[in-house]
């Protein structure tokens, strides 16, 4: 055993027998590389493929909810034929409508907000930027993406088997009892299978999330290379990780209440079904549950789940517009500690959601100030970023166009996140369109920007070609004008007291638009105005598909870094081989936004140029020298 | 050892001698990637280079930090789940509207249950102790003590359901029922997932060869014992919150 006691032995022999042991190349079969493959970057297109899917979808319901509620009792002749129960004759039914609004709230969610960011950028780009070969456990990751397929297709199947009137569930994604738990007892439409086909996605996707998050944050503590200290990472990196610290901490409360909820609908139990309901006819035999438990439940989760969605979109925010300002990210240190404080103040205001539900003033004071005070750490990030921008010699790349679309849709989105958080004032906003307003901007749209942004951005690198510029630009403008006029307006009728979920405001009596609540007479144009910028908008979306789809296999050869920027992902081919760096790991010498360095031959340096000091250099030398084939030797010496 | 570095010299088609570990060490981690891979263990933390010059972890070989930071954080994200659990036990047991709570007996089984799981955590830290001292027989030995102690709590907790089931006690009857058999589940589940681990623990344990080999046992044995531990501790808390908050 003296040569255990030798750690240098040691080390060199534990390596030389784990090549062996580990060493995995390239895949060459169809079904291990495309299909059931191990490979961080497939799995993260693998992730970003189903977003999309999801997206569309989403999309598509959110379309025929503003058609139901703007020309209602019009019939569609082909939405009689694809939903002949839901949609008899093409008139869509107000369950319809219903099954609608939950399933475009669960899609986008879970399957897009929660999925792409995260799922699907982090995962392609979090062990290149912080030079690992892989995440820390590849087989647990490809499990991951088939776990969330999984929960999708349990979600899809949810459409066709709640009933022949419906296409989901009709409660919301929020699912709040008793109506989700016993709901098919009173014969609400979507209620019964439906809603079982729903929780048993939302657990699905649950673990899915948390076997994920823990595959993340073991990668980023222990597999960054040589150099890569916490504080040199791209603040992309910081943004996956404390995103993956929230997915971890507020998944498993939903997973708990997934269960109880399951329990409640299918074995009879009483953890949210108060006693003595009725439908006229039946009482239900359920007595004592609480359904604001459920609320507390759901909303502990529900709200780290904002910043889930938002943090990889500022992460990516930070890193391309500090790259095409050519300045360093204004107060690095300051941002990251930022994050870190609005994922932390996350968890303790869930109560914000819950104003309404007979809490006492003195707790919703509580969860008010709490709430405000996140509004501290957003303005941190929002200085930062226009301090980024201040003085700059912008480039307006495309990229750099939808980040800085999400600076101005978080500040707008954010604004009234103020006036919600204030339970006086939301007294009177909850449930009216004011809420869908604020939180389509700041975490739908301004998320989905972020997510436009890195995808215009790593397109390159993830498929070695260039999406059109001119094409991005068009894609750019109406959608961001789109989004404003979308979400604009909701804010004017919440005001007004337009409530939310309602399947119709006015019908159609003679050609005439007859309100059926008086004191909105005001909203039609509005309505008309928000539906058709939601069409238009909707369909400039086609222009990202097709230049998505276009530019993967026509569009111009991208170079290596074809940004000038600065980090790991930049210094490796396009696209990056299957070990990501090609046997040379990189060794990091400084952080990650070093643009503008003054002596420097260009305006930007890569975290693996080594410094100018000669110690450094000749270390880095000496490296080079003698790292030419230690790692040639063979398996068999360990037992030398 | 001069053996194998001579081996290593010969197959790495470079003359250069190798004068410092640290320099070697970091070498093969920057090299290992293609083909065999170089390195291993545990790298330094990521500052480790000396100021402001490289450092930090090596992700071509195997670390056994790993292994110990997935456990923790997965720790973390189950001790969340029964947190919640443990909350809405607590608020439902506090309602007002809570007029139908009947704490009543605990079956007595769970009172073996716990000591069966405690039992299992002391002989654990033995498989541990062996490991250490490298008497592999005495090893395999407690760590199959481990398991079968892991199934017979499970059993135990399988009949002290069948215990509520004969005093009429079913999931739905009363939320203190609907709790036990909630909680007593999932940490069944849990637990099983633990009893798998110690399972795959003891055919590795035989398999494993050679240095790597005995690195990669030791880790996961760290790791499966913090589990394994946690489990414990986790029933303990459970045991005392369905006993004394009924």
């Amino acid at each position: 055993m003296a040569e255990a006691e030798d750690p240098h032995e040691a080390e060199g022999h534990a390596g030389d027998h784990a090549a062996g042991a580990h060493h995995h190349g390239p895949p060459t079969s169809f079904i291990r590389k495309y299909v059931f493959s191990i490979d961080h970057k497939v799995i993260g297109i693998q992730y970003l493929l189903l977003a999309l899917f999801s997206v569309l979808i989403g999309l598509v319901m959110s379309v025929l909810m503003r058609m139901n509620m703007t020309w209602p009792g019009h019939a569609w002749p082909i939405l009689g034929k694809i939903f002949p129960l839901g949609a008899p004759g093409g008139v869509m039914s107000p369950e319809f409508y219903l099954s609608l609004v939950t399933m475009h709230g669960t899609m986008m969610v879970f399957f897009v907000l929660t999925t792409a960011p995260q799922g699907g950028f982090g995962n392609y780009f979090l062990p290149i930027q912080i030079g690992a070969d892989d995440m820390a456990f590849p087989v647990l990751n490809m499990l991951s993406f088939w776990v969330t397929f999984v929960g999708l297709a349990v979600l899809v199947s949810a459409i066709f088997a709640s009933g022949g009137t419906v296409i989901g569930p009709t409660g919301g994604w929020t699912a709040y009892p008793p109506l989700s738990a016993i709901g098919d007892v009173l014969n609400v439409p979507g209620q019964g299978m439906g809603m079982n086909l729903w929780i048993i996605s939302i657990a699905t996707f649950c673990v899915a999330s948390l076997l994920g998050a823990l595959n993340f944050i073991t990668t980023l503590l222990n597999l960054r290379t040589r150099g890569m200290s916490l504080m040199r990472m791209p603040l992309t990196c910081w943004a996956w990780f404390t995103t993956a610290v929230l997915a971890l901490l507020s998944f498993p409360v939903l997973l708990a209440a997934g269960v109880l909820l399951f329990l409640d609908k299918n074995l009879g139990t009483s953890f949210f079904v108060p006693g003595g309901l009725s439908n006229g006819t039946t009482v239900i035999d359920h007595a004592g549950g609480s359904p604001i438990m459920w609320q507390h439940l759901f909303w502990f989760f529900g709200h780290p789940e904002v910043y889930i969605a938002i943090l990889p979109g500022m992460g990516a925010t930070s890193h391309i517009l500090s790259t095409f300002a050519r300045k360093p990210i204004f107060g690095y240190r300051a941002m990251v500690f930022a994050m870190f404080a609005i994922g932390l103040l996350g968890f303790f205001v869930w109560g914000h959601h819950m104003f309404i539900s007979g809490m006492s003033p003195m707790t919703a004071s509580a969860f008010s100030v709490l709430t405000l005070s996140i509004g501290v750490p957003s303005a941190i990030k929002t200085f930062n970023w226009l301090g980024t921008l201040w003085g700059a010699r912008i480039r307006f790349t495309v990229p750099m166009l939808f980040a800085i679309g999400f600076v101005s849709l978080f500040v707008a989105g954010g604004i009234t996140g103020l006036v919600l958080g204030q339970s006086s004032l939301d007294l009177s906003m909850h449930d009216t369109y004011f809420v869908p307003g604020h939180f389509h901007l700041v975490m739908g749209v301004a998320a989905i920007f972020g997510m436009f942004a890195g995808t215009y951005f790593w397109f390159p690198k993830m498929f070695g070609r260039m999406m059109n510029e001119t094409l991005g630009k068009i894609h750019f403008w109406p959608t961001f004008i789109g989004v404003y006029a979308i979400f604009i307006p909701m804010h004017a009728m919440g005001i007004v007291g337009m409530p939310r979920r309602y399947a119709q405001f006015y019908e159609i009596v003679n050609g005439q638009e007859v309100m059926i609540y008086k004191f909105l007479s005001s909203t039609p144009p509005l309505i008309h105005f928000v539906t058709w910028a939601v069409i238009i908008t909707a369909i400039v979306q086609v222009l990202f598909v097709v230049n998505f789809f276009w530019s993967m296999f026509k569009g111009k050869r991208a170079s290596d870094n074809p940004w000038e920027a600065t980090t790991l992902e930049w210094t490796t081919a396009t696209p990056p081989p299957h070990d990501n760096f090609g046997g040379k790991t990189p060794t990091v010498y400084r952080g990650a936004y070093e643009f503008g360095v003054p002596g420097a031959p260009d305006d930007y340096v890569m975290q693996t140029t080594p410094d100018e000091t000669g110690a450094n250099v000749s270390v880095a030398a000496g490296l080079d020298e003698q790292g030419n084939g230690h790692g040639y030797g063979n398996g068999n010496e360990g037992h030398g | 050892m001069d053996t194998a570095m001579a081996t290593r010299v010969t197959g790495n088609r470079e003359t250069a001698t190798k004068t410092e570990s640290v320099l070697d060490i970091a070498t093969s981690r920057r090299r290992g990637g293609r083909g065999p891979r170089g390195g291993g263990g545990n790298g330094k933390g990521p500052n480790g280079g000396g100021p402001g010059g490289p450092g930090g972890e090596n992700q071509r070989g195997f670390s056994p930090d790993r292994y110990r930071i997935a456990i923790l954080v997965g720790i973390a994200s189950i001790l969340m789940m029964f947190t919640a659990l443990a909350s809405a036990y607590v608020v439902r047991s506090g309602m007002p509207t809570s007029v139908d709570w009947h704490g009543g007996t605990m079956p007595s089984f769970v009172y073996l249950s716990t000591a069966l799981i405690i039992a299992s955590s002391l002989t654990f830290t033995r498989a541990k102790a062996a490991l250490a001292h490298v008497e592999e027989s005495a090893y395999r030995l407690w760590l199959s003590v481990t398991l079968l102690l892991g199934l017979g709590f499970l059993s135990s907790q399988l009949l002290a359901w069948r215990q509520l089931v004969s005093q009429g006690l079913y999931l739905a009857s009363n939320p203190h029922s609907s709790f036990f058999y909630v909680l007593t589940g999932l940490h069944g589940l849990h637990l099983l997932g633990g009893i798998l681990a110690l399972a795959f623990l003891y055919v590795y344990a035989r398999r494993a060869v050679g240095p790597q080999g005995d690195l990669k046992k030791r880790a996961l044995t760290d790791a499966v014992g913090i589990y394994w531990h946690f489990m414990d501790g986790l029933w303990v808390f459970l045991f005392l919150l369905l006993f004394l908050w009924r």
